[in-house]
């Protein structure tokens, strides 16, 4: 770490975040970096506001205030044009996938093609065989419907139609929620080879104590809307606020316990 | 690992050939955003491919690489190597390295392509496939009508299992809510048959019989059957999609778990609530038919409302009114089978459940109307 902070690539910055619904105040005068190239996890309370800052900072959600760039580029909302601009380097996983129901899984990972660019059918074909391959489906699947999927498949699926247009940046929400351990490892996996291959740079919102262990450069934790620890695992597990030593030091958390030591 | 980002640069293929080898160069960023471009460099260099034994693929110039690029370069390379010629590639910066030892891997497997069929074939084949849907659609109907009455069957032997709060529910949202629309729509039919029975019998002196066509029309036919159309599109369409997003949801599914019938829990409730409130609404729907026919024909026809009461006393009968009201329920019926059957019948996509909700409107309206015309033909043959 011998960069200074400013020199230091950024992905993503966050500055002074405030958003609300009505009286509430979900993110209050947050600030968070996302360095180029590394996967950053983001765990939090259930209803703390985790799913609502990653949706800020893709632009669903309006902020009341603040700033937020991505690759340096400011971003508002969903109408802006800007945003639109940065939509071809960004790809975004969904809790639920968000699978287009009435496309095929082929259909769906060349949407975001059809949509931005000018390639052949036969092209098109073969960069979706190729993405679901890379993914680890096989090419039989692609005919298939989203409503014939199994979770982790609707998943891979969902991952494979956000890298379709080799973004730089991807945000998984909960990726592997509703997967058992050896899916949720395998998607782990996946992630982290991905990570490698395309260079990617991934926001992470999980609450998966496994994928935070063994995929996330770093781990930042929000509480009372503001990021109150943000570190690699190991300083997360040493942290002093009360939140996080709830969080990674409660019963189920008993597993990390060797590794930290 | 990471990519940067300098000035997106033009992608370009260069080729330089010497006698059997090619050596072709590729720089610039080849990336989804060039892709057309891309595209059309590597289809220009596939004569030069298929004439050299051995290629040279070097990529020490790339500035940026992705998929799309990846696969291109890959493709040519395949190219060769399926002819039986050599391809060597040279020249792969440490950070594509990954990227290119997997985009080798893909899209090894051939895919027979889907075999073209005979248009006629085709053709048949969906005449066939209509009829036979047709057929499971009677089935469906029957199916459904069937354990509607295994559920009835069920209630009068233990009365408690009937969902009263369910069935209220539902004939609030179907009934009560339903009024002011039924009797807007049925003001104005009533308004408009006078309207147009006053004008035209005006020529032949017979204004009175108006007053006789408005009070049999609305009584026997239009009132019944305006109000089972509007039933249907209103309230036939809430329980398709109702059920369709619940079974959608596995909402239908947990039901048969926890051991319940979901026809009982589910189906029953909404039929039954339809069934007590369609004759209710067919007979506010007729009333205020009669009196928009009544107030046209007092600003229009010149009768007063005493005179057109007269009339209507003596033109009409209980029969009429009879006639009318006991086709109500079994509108409701099939309007109640058909929305909730459709309904049942939704996959797993939000298209199938639009698909669906439009048939059962399309389908309920349809048999609203066939029944009508049966009914008429019983009561004419009966002479009532």
């Amino acid at each position: 770490m011998m960069m200074s902070q400013a020199e230091e690539p950024r992905a993503i910055r966050v500055r002074d975040l405030v958003v609300g619904f009505g009286p509430q105040v979900v993110i209050d005068h947050l600030s968070l970096d996302v360095r180029k190239g590394e996967i950053l996890g983001l765990v939090g309370a259930s209803g703390g506001g985790k799913s609502v800052l990653m949706r800020t900072i893709i632009g669903l959600i309006p902020q009341r205030s603040g700033t937020i760039e991505v690759l340096g580029r400011p971003v508002g909302g969903v109408e802006d044009r800007r945003t639109q601009g940065i939509a071809g380097q960004w790809g975004i996983l969904f809790q639920q996938g968000a699978l287009f129901s009435s496309l095929t899984v082929r259909q769906n990972v060349q949407f975001p093609l059809r949509e931005n660019l000018v390639l052949s059918e036969e092209l098109m074909d073969e960069i979706a065989i190729a993405k679901l391959e890379m993914v680890g489906l096989a090419p039989e699947d692609a005919d298939k419907f989203p409503a014939e999927l199994s979770g982790g498949m609707t998943k891979r699926v969902a991952l494979a139609r956000a890298l379709a247009l080799d973004p730089q940046i991807v945000f998984l929400d909960e990726p592997t929620s509703g997967l058992d351990p050896i899916a949720a490892g395998e998607f782990d996996t996946l992630i982290a080879t991905l990570q490698k291959t395309l260079g990617l740079t991934v926001f992470m919102v999980t609450h998966d104590l496994a994928s935070l262990n063994t995929v996330c450069d770093r781990v930042a934790a929000l509480a009372d809307g503001k990021i109150v620890a943000i570190g690699p695992m190991h300083e997360l597990l040493q942290s002093e606020h009360p939140w996080v030593r709830a969080y990674f030091h409660g019963k189920r958390s008993q597993m990390l316990q060797p590794q930290a030591g | 690992m990471e990519r940067i980002n300098i000035l997106a640069s033009e992608p370009l293929l260069t080729a330089t050939s010497a006698g059997e080898l090619l050596e072709l160069r590729a720089r610039g960023s080849w990336t989804a955003s060039n892709g057309t471009i891309l595209e059309s460099l590597a289809v220009a260099a596939v004569p030069a491919i298929d004439r050299a034994t051995t290629i040279k693929l070097d990529l020490a110039d790339l500035s940026e690489l992705d998929t799309v690029g990846a696969w291109l370069l890959e493709k040519l390379s395949r190219r060769a190597v399926s002819a039986g010629h050599r391809a060597d590639v040279s020249g792969v910066g440490e950070n594509y390295a990954g990227l290119i030892e997997e985009i080798r891997q893909v899209n090894r497997h051939n895919r027979l392509p889907p075999a073209a069929r005979n248009p006629v074939v085709t053709k048949l084949d969906k005449i066939g496939r209509s009829a036979s849907g047709m057929t499971e659609d009677v089935a469906v109907f029957l199916q459904m009508l069937g354990s509607l009455f295994v559920a009835v069957l069920g209630v009068l032997r233990r009365p408690r299992s009937l969902r009263i709060t369910s069935a209220v529910y539902q004939l609030y949202r179907v009934g009560w809510q339903a009024i002011p629309i039924v009797v807007l729509i049925t003001f104005l039919i009533g308004a408009i048959i006078a309207q147009q029975g006053f004008f035209h019998f005006r020529r032949f002196g017979a204004e009175s019989y108006t007053v006789d066509m408005v009070g049999i029309l609305v009584l026997r036919e239009l009132g019944v059957l305006i109000v089972a159309i509007m039933v249907a599109g209103r309230s036939g369409s809430a329980y398709t999609a109702e059920l369709g997003s619940m079974k959608m949801r596995e909402e239908i599914d947990a039901l048969s778990t926890m051991g319940l019938d979901p026809i009982e829990v589910l189906i029953l409730p909404r039929v039954v609530a339809l069934i007590c409130a369609l004759p209710i609404l067919a007979f506010i729907g007729s009333i205020a038919a009669l009196y928009g026919g009544g107030l046209v024909a007092q600003f229009y026809g010149d009768m007063s409302p005493a005179i057109y009461i007269a009339r209507l006393h003596d033109a009409i009968s209980v029969t009429h009114f009879k006639v009318g009201l006991i086709k109500a329920p079994f509108m409701a019926l099939v309007i109640g089978i058909v929305a909730c059957s459709e309904g049942l019948r939704v996959k797993g996509s939000a298209e199938s459940l639009g698909r669906q909700t439009t048939t059962s409107v399309v389908k309920s309206i349809f048999l609203v109307i066939v029944l009508d015309g049966l009914f008429a033909v019983f009561f004419a043959s009966i002479g009532l």
